[in-house]
């Protein structure tokens, strides 16, 4: 195997195993939309990061991270929608990206790959980002399961029985944000989303448990991107749209496989 | 404004009641937006006692609730919680996402982490054998009573039940209050209940708030039941007219004052307003 495949195979895994857990909260709190907002918005950073000269995930670390309290400070306010306000940044967000990224022409070329991922071009220091920030995110994750999942199963309840709903909040957000940016190398700024919601839908049919749906949803992400990687190398396809479809084939077979909801 | 939990009982109104104070609302005042939902509202929760909230829609039964456990802070008046105060919530909507795998023993063990107490618990809400059942598939009336189980493995001193029938059919809800009664008896807790059927809650209901954004009329239930500002709000007519021998806790001075009364209900309001609240 040559040194990129492996680098490929080495950022798309970590990607997956901190996507699975993540999305499978995402799908549990409503917040499909958020995730699509953040991923889109991604592409914001991408020209910061160029454009100060810190890098791309950095700089998109910084909009998403802008993005999300935003987001919940506009929410606030309760006078617009939420999917109305997420559905505005995000697509301002992007169509700035796109913007800027056409101005500063030197890097038109790269604009797809932003957009769409750029898995074969991952280097060694964006594994560190990948493994680092995916390691930190899943020790947060673990940490703050418990009341996590009692405020997602009912978040009045969470506040009445005294667990601090607005910091679990926030934290959950700040947690999609870092996988949004180590992930935009991999899967693009459009695709993030699908990474996020795709393996935890098809670990649903699946799952008895939370637990089980949040391991299951790690692996259906591993098994999409080897799969992706490796059809991507045979056929000559784009490597992140070869990923992203291995996990919707994953998720068809799920929903033959899986027993009725009825009887789990 | 404050908002404070006190280590001690607060003295007030309705001392003549036995049990410790364990929730204390006085003159509270809310508006969302523009439209005022409570005006100088009182409220007072004891040990041992159940208090009901009877109301239309849009009374503020809900909004009062979410102000006496904490969950929203109003714009004037106070909140006193005795201090550590466990509270059992049974909130009125309930609605996990299908895509959460969750089984009605995972939510109970979410409140309590003994599984022969949540076994137990669910044989006295009358759901035996339905743990392993995940929750998107339970009726109405299952749900209830899960929501129930759920709010007593917390062991709770005061049980908060926002519409506790909702979703059960007529021959359930008789059932399910005697169910709450039962429960409530056997432990002791207080209990802050809104019902929307006075007449269904009335023989295990201490005390009953009649609340339209203010409080209409307030005492025990047989008392609440009579009083011509309920009978407006909810329609009905009080059997007996001719020999109807409702009598007031206070009296007015020259200067229209209230001057209180011994026994039957309480009302906190000078009687010249409008009884028949349009929204």
């Amino acid at each position: 195997m040559q040194d990129f495949f492996v680098r490929a195979l080495l950022g798309g895994v970590g990607v997956a195993l901190i996507t699975g857990p993540i999305g499978c909260f995402i799908l549990w709190r409503r917040m499909v939309v958020f995730g699509a907002a953040l991923s889109h918005s991604a592409l914001l950073g991408v020209v910061l990061g160029l454009g100060l000269g810190i890098g791309v995930t950095p700089g998109a670390l910084i909009v998403c991270v802008a993005v999300a309290l935003a987001f919940l400070a506009l929410s606030r306010d309760g006078r617009v929608s939420e999917d109305a306000v997420l559905n505005i940044v995000a697509h301002a967000a992007l169509a700035l990206g796109l913007i800027a990224l056409t101005l500063l022409s030197s890097i038109t070329g790269e604009l797809l790959g932003f957009l769409f991922g750029d898995i074969l071009a991952v280097s060694a220091g964006d594994l560190l980002w990948i493994w680092g920030g995916g390691a930190a995110v899943l020790a947060v994750l673990i940490a703050i399961w418990r009341p996590l999942l009692t405020m997602t199963v009912h978040e009045e309840l969470a506040a009445v029985e005294g667990l601090p709903v607005a910091a679990l909040r926030i934290t959950f957000m700040l947690l999609v944000s870092v996988v949004t940016a180590v992930a935009l190398k991999i899967v693009g700024a459009l695709l993030i989303i699908a990474l996020l919601v795709i393996p935890a839908a098809a670990a649903r049919r699946l799952s008895t448990t939370p637990e089980t749906m949040a391991v299951t949803a790690a692996g259906a992400g591993v098994v999409s991107v080897v799969v992706g990687l490796w059809s991507s190398l045979w056929w000559d396809l784009p490597a992140s749209p070869a990923i992203v479809l291995a996990a919707t084939l994953l998720f068809a077979f799920s929903l033959a496989a899986g027993r009725p909801l009825k009887t789990f | 404004m404050q908002h404070t939990n006190v280590a001690g009982p607060p003295a007030g109104i309705g001392s003549h009641l036995a049990g410790e104070v364990l929730l204390q609302v006085a003159g509270v005042t809310h508006a969302h937006g523009a439209e005022r939902v409570l005006d100088r509202v009182d409220l007072t929760v004891r040990r041992g006692k159940t208090v009901t909230v009877v109301g239309p829609n849009g009374a503020g039964k809900t909004t009062l609730l979410r102000i006496a456990m904490g969950l929203l802070v109003p714009q004037a008046g106070t909140v006193q919680r005795r201090s550590g105060l466990r509270i059992g919530y049974v909130p009125q909507s309930f609605a996990v996402d299908a895509t959460l795998p969750l089984s009605v023993d995972r939510l109970l063990a979410t409140a309590s982490r003994s599984p022969a107490a949540r076994a137990e618990l669910l044989r006295e809400v009358g759901v035996d054998g339905l743990g392993e059942r995940p929750l998107q598939v339970l009726s109405g009336g299952e749900l209830r009573r899960v929501l129930l189980a759920r709010a007593l493995a917390r062991e709770p001193e005061l049980l908060v039940l926002d519409e506790p029938v909702q979703g059960v059919d007529i021959a359930g809800q008789a059932e399910l209050y005697d169910l709450i009664a039962r429960a409530v008896r056997s432990r002791g807790c207080g209990v802050l209940m809104v019902s929307h059927d006075l007449h269904l809650v009335m023989s295990t209901t201490d005390r009953v708030l009649c609340l339209n954004r203010h409080v209409c009329c307030e005492g025990a239930p047989e008392s609440v039941g009579q009083h011509p500002e309920y009978l407006a709000l909810f329609g009905g007519v009080p059997r007996g007219l001719a020999v109807y021998t409702h009598h007031h806790d206070h009296a007015h001075d020259e200067a229209g004052a209230v001057v209180p009364l011994e026994g039957g209900h309480s009302h906190p309001r000078d009687h010249a307003h409008d009884h028949t609240h349009r929204h």
